[in-house]
């Protein structure tokens, strides 16, 4: 049985935790606020530009880009998002755990996968599974923009363009709301669209300038811009599920003190019961005697 | 949103609706926010072969978007001025979509600072003092693209 002494010392300790905890939660908060509002905000400048490559979908252009082509799929290449840091929940283990589900589907067709990684936890997770890297893009964090993801997406069209890969997929976690964070992943190479609507007519945009400049501008805009997206969304997700994952914690701690507290006192108890009981049987003795 | 999922329907059914509508739905987008989502009754951008305006019932077009003004008469009449440093533009017959790199409207333009880098980017270019050629010449264009639809705006 502990000594009260051991309980109060443990209690102490789990205090510090708590205030750990409940420091990253409130940091967590305000962080989530800034991130969530960049992702709202270019929200819609992604769904507009999928919007317009929709549509091109549906024309019947002279010239078909090079992100347009379909190809039987030997090599698929994945960009996985996920955060620098841990201490948020299972967010990245659902990613992990999505992809590992994706290559396993794969393997089954016998096709293999490239991987570009997005964040330190899919570095040294992908190091002890094994993997084929070809890219990586570290450090992200709130000051993340376009520009420090053009490397990795450009490895990865390249790749594509060159026939390496014959088509190309991000995973990411795609914000639900604060509570709710689901791992998705989304085809950017190559740029499909489905045919099944009923096509009422045949035509085709005016390009200005030809076609060939303009559909490279855009598709490679259409391709960061998803990319951007995708990172901030995963971004947002690492703060909320922090601040919950956090919270979480700290409540947590909150109930392990109550209990330990529960048996201090019973062992406080204990002890002044049997000294009592000593004592008076003592007093006792010495009364007979 | 809303709005979006209502034109969307609309351009599905593709049917001759629009050619009696005298607006357009106008949405413009940049990276850092939605700028305007509205009924327009004319857009004006420079495209990539200069400056189009745009009216309800245009035929689909795809371009490139210049650095310059993005005007916009609005259903009530009341026009606005915006600076764009370059995009895409989209036009259906009924919807516009303009994909803004940066977009600044007139009143939010800083004239002090666009002055400045004006005065900077020509002494850049006078002097010979600039790392690439190009680059202070964009410089030099932007700035005065950005005073002149701040000047408009004025008048």
């Amino acid at each position: 049985m502990a000594t009260s002494r051991d309980i109060r010392t443990k209690i102490s300790g789990i205090k510090n935790i708590q205030k750990i905890t409940r420091a990253m939660q409130m940091v967590a908060a305000s962080k989530m606020k800034k991130t969530k509002d960049r992702m709202f905000a270019s929200r819609p400048y992604a769904e507009k530009i999928h919007q317009v490559i929709t549509h091109l979908g549906r024309t019947n252009p002279e010239y078909r880009h090079p992100f347009m082509q379909v190809r039987t799929a030997k090599r698929v290449g994945y960009i996985v998002m996920t955060t620098d840091r841990g201490l948020c929940g299972a967010l990245n283990l659902n990613i992990f755990k999505k992809m590992l589900i994706e290559l396993k589907q794969l393997k089954a067709q016998n096709l293999e996968a490239d991987l570009c990684l997005v964040g330190d936890k899919a570095d040294s997770f992908f190091r002890s599974i094994g993997g084929s890297v070809v890219a990586k893009a570290n450090h992200i964090d709130n000051d993340t923009g376009v520009k420090d993801l053009i490397g990795a997406v450009k490895t990865m069209s390249d790749l594509f363009v060159k026939g390496k890969v014959d088509s190309v997929y991000v995973c990411y976690s795609k914000f639900i709301n604060t509570m709710v964070q689901k791992p998705d992943v989304i085809q950017l190479l190559p740029v499909t669209v489905s045919h099944t609507e009923k096509r009422e007519y045949i035509w085709d945009y005016l390009y200005e300038p030809n076609p060939q400049e303009l559909l490279d501008g855009l598709l490679r805009r259409h391709l960061e811009a998803q990319v951007y997206q995708s990172v901030v969304e995963t971004l947002a997700c690492e703060q909320s599920a922090r601040m919950i994952s956090m919270k979480n914690a700290t409540e947590n701690a909150a109930k392990l003190i109550d209990d330990l507290k529960l048996s201090y006192n019973k062992v406080r108890q204990a002890t002044i019961t049997t000294e009592l009981t000593e004592i008076v049987s003592g007093a006792q003795a010495i009364e007979g005697g | 949103m809303e709005n979006r999922n209502f034109n969307e329907m609309r351009g599905e059914q593709g049917s001759k609706a629009w050619m009696l509508a005298d607006t357009l739905q106008l949405d413009i987008v940049s990276v850092e926010g939605l700028i305007f989502s509205g009924r327009a009754k004319m857009v004006v951008v420079s495209a990539y072969q200069g400056e189009v305006g745009i009216l309800p019932g245009h035929t689909q077009m795809l371009s490139t978007v210049q650095p310059g003004e993005v005007r916009l008469i609005k259903q009530d009449g009341s026009e606005e001025y915006y600076y764009i440093s370059g995009g895409f533009l989209e036009v259906q017959p009924e919807t516009v979509t303009i994909l803004a790199d940066t977009i600044i409207r007139a009143e939010d333009i800083d004239e002090q600072l666009a002055v400045e880098a004006k005065g900077k980017a020509m002494e850049a270019l006078a002097t010979k003092k600039y790392g690439d050629y190009t680059t202070a010449l964009i410089e030099l264009t932007r700035a005065i693209a950005q005073l002149r639809v701040a000047r408009k705006k004025r008048r």
